[in-house]
């Protein structure tokens, strides 16, 4: 059997991102980390491929700056990495991402389970997470936030949905595409065996020619980034004698806003 | 050439964002200068979708057969899918909630047609859907375009405004069957547990939310805590004993740092932040949080914020309204208090 997960590099969670006056996002010379949502689904992969005495394979879609998220991924436990790239392809484009993800799973073609982080931080979507599934036309399982059962031999799952409503046991047969939330597990930290072993791993870089795909038009064009409006920076300090006068003041000025 | 709308539902009545999205589908109708269709699946789609039309909905598509009487992706994304190619709407509107964001995802690849996701803003610029988007969890954002026939776009929750109640339309109604059959279904819904007191803290107008500073609880931990142990009680204490009551008077949805959530002070469902929820309530009240760049990420869009903690130069004040120095266990209860007299 062989679990699939899909990563990506995105800026450091702490670090500030902006646009800059040439209107291109940067991050100015703080690193990336692994798509934070995705320390989760990477070590499912792992455990759930540990659990099928199967194979595990994390694949990114784009660009090189993608390579360390693949390497990150491969010091946790990850057997074998990807990349797909594409010269031109607009991976803005969920439905050009999924055509290039779908053709790396049909090329593999053992693949029983894929498993996303709950979104990406970057892109701030999980829209490709389901259009894979769909053009793979494999059932789809977002927000699990526990494995109940795979059996890899019946083809079949079961697992906990987290939703807005409450919690959801749901079956299902493989192969699937399942997003993971955070909580599923406790990812483990890369240890020094492993980022050795992935320093020195070599990515293979697939194109859709190597998929034998033809690349979809992009359904949708990203026009323009700018930073949101700056917060009022007039932040009023409520001051008093004891603590009631300072609650008393600060009702006050609630009200004022009408958000009382 | 109609706008679309899914109006979400749960055990047969309309989730009120739901008119959010009639309201953001309302303008972008008049812009393109025709009308808004609302799609209703499931039990009790017919008197839902004549709730619909006192928001001047002009017509509905409704579906009630037995296998859609509940959400599920496969049945609803299959019928979603086909309604869309026969009618080729402009646009298909919904509020990014777990179901509208997987079913619009789904129906849009069936359809080949683009998707503008968690849409904060819309125009039309010649002819075209522009929206507004969040990107990089929010800290810059991004206008997208799609040139497909059909445009899908998920709305974030809070960012439009529901119709105002207008005199009554009565829309014209069409009744749909499935498009799939219910043996060749993939999945199967076991068992449903609904959550006594459900976090949503995406809908909700007021939020109250504990950080690390949780654990500054003078309440004693009970003996044999001991370190980190003795912390984690006396965070739950408080966010049982301190917090909650404030919520309480205050009707608010209580949420937490992702430094609250790790240390295992409160459950995932409450985190704000870049890995946890994206906020807009009207009013949020940060108490004992420092304002870390990736909780900044995920509430700097609530109208007016309130930053309660101890240390004066804690980031969260820069982002705050306003803000009290103080222990949040001295403030929170006069907080409180106050606050009863006055609402009472």
């Amino acid at each position: 059997m062989h679990v699939v997960t899909f990563t990506r590099s995105t800026p450091d969670t702490a670090a500030k991102v902006w646009v800059n006056d040439d209107g291109e996002v940067t991050w100015g010379d703080v690193g990336t980390v692994v798509n934070p949502w995705d320390e989760y689904s990477l070590e499912e992969t792992i455990v759930q491929a540990g659990h099928g005495g199967g194979e595990s394979t994390v694949i990114a879609i784009g660009s090189e700056l993608h390579n360390d998220a693949l390497k990150h991924s491969l010091a946790m436990g990850i057997q074998k990495a990807l990349r797909v790239d594409e010269a031109g392809a607009d991976m803005n484009d969920s439905l050009v991402w999924s055509a290039l993800a779908a053709g790396a799973i049909r090329k593999l073609n053992d693949v029983d389970l894929v498993i996303f982080g709950k979104e990406s931080v970057d892109v701030a979507t999980d829209q490709h997470t389901y259009q894979l599934a769909r053009s793979l036309g494999w059932t789809m399982l977002s927000y699990v936030s526990q494995i109940m059962e795979a059996n890899y031999t019946a083809g079949t799952i079961q697992v906990e949905r987290m939703l807005e409503r409450g919690k959801q046991i749901v079956s299902g047969r493989l192969p699937a595409v399942i997003s993971v939330l955070k909580g599923i597990n406790e990812p483990r930290y890369p240890n020094f065996l492993g980022i050795r072993k992935a320093a020195k791993a070599q990515i293979p870089v697939w194109s859709a020619a190597d998929l034998g795909i033809d690349l979809p038009t992009a359904a949708t064009s990203a026009l323009r980034y700018f930073n949101p409006p700056q917060r009022e920076a007039a932040t009023e300090m409520i001051t008093g004698d004891t603590v009631k006068a300072k609650a008393d003041t600060l009702i006050d000025r609630l009200f004022a806003e009408k958000v009382l | 050439m109609s706008v679309f709308v899914w109006i979400e539902t749960f055990g047969g009545a309309a989730e009120s964002s739901s008119w959010e999205a009639l309201g953001a589908a309302q303008s972008l109708a008049d812009a393109l200068g025709t009308d808004t269709t609302a799609i209703v699946f499931g039990e009790k789609s017919a008197a839902i979708a004549a709730d619909a039309g006192k928001f001047g909905v002009a017509s509905a598509i409704i579906c009630n057969a037995d296998e859609m009487r509940e959400y599920r992706l496969e049945t609803y994304a299959a019928l979603l899918g086909n309604l869309v190619d026969q009618h080729k709407p402009a646009a298909v509107v919904a509020v990014a909630t777990s179901r509208g964001r997987e079913l619009l995802a789904s129906a849009a690849a069936d359809n080949k047609s683009g998707l503008i996701a968690e849409v904060i803003d819309l125009r039309v610029e010649d002819g075209s859907l522009v929206g507004t988007r969040p990107a990089y969890a929010g800290k810059v954002l991004m206008e997208m375009t799609s040139r497909t026939v059909t445009t899908f776009l998920t709305v974030r929750g809070r960012a439009f405004p529901p119709p105002p109640v207008n005199a009554a339309v009565k829309p014209s109604v069409t009744q749909v069957s499935p498009a799939t059959i219910a043996t060749e279904l993939e999945t199967q819904i076991d068992e449903l547990v609904a959550e006594l007191g459900a976090v949503n803290l995406s809908d909700a107008a007021i939020i109250v939310s504990g950080g690390r500073g949780m654990a500054n609880n003078p309440a004693a931990a009970p003996a044999g805590l001991k370190g980190e142990e003795a912390n984690i009680w006396k965070a739950k204490e408080g966010f049982a004993k301190t917090l909650q009551p404030l919520a309480d008077v205050l009707g608010a949805a209580i949420g937490a740092s992702r430094a609250a959530v790790d240390a295992g002070y409160i459950p995932y469902e409450h985190q704000v932040g870049q890995t946890g929820k994206v906020v807009t309530p009207d009013l949020y009240v940060a108490c004992g949080i420092s304002g870390a760049i990736q909780h900044q990420a995920g509430m700097r869009g609530s109208k007016i914020i309130v930053a309660i903690n101890k240390d004066a130069e804690a980031p969260i004040f820069k982002l705050a309204r306003y803000g009290i120095v103080g222990d949040l266990y001295d403030v929170v209860p006069a907080l409180t208090d106050a606050l009863r007299a006055r609402l009472s």
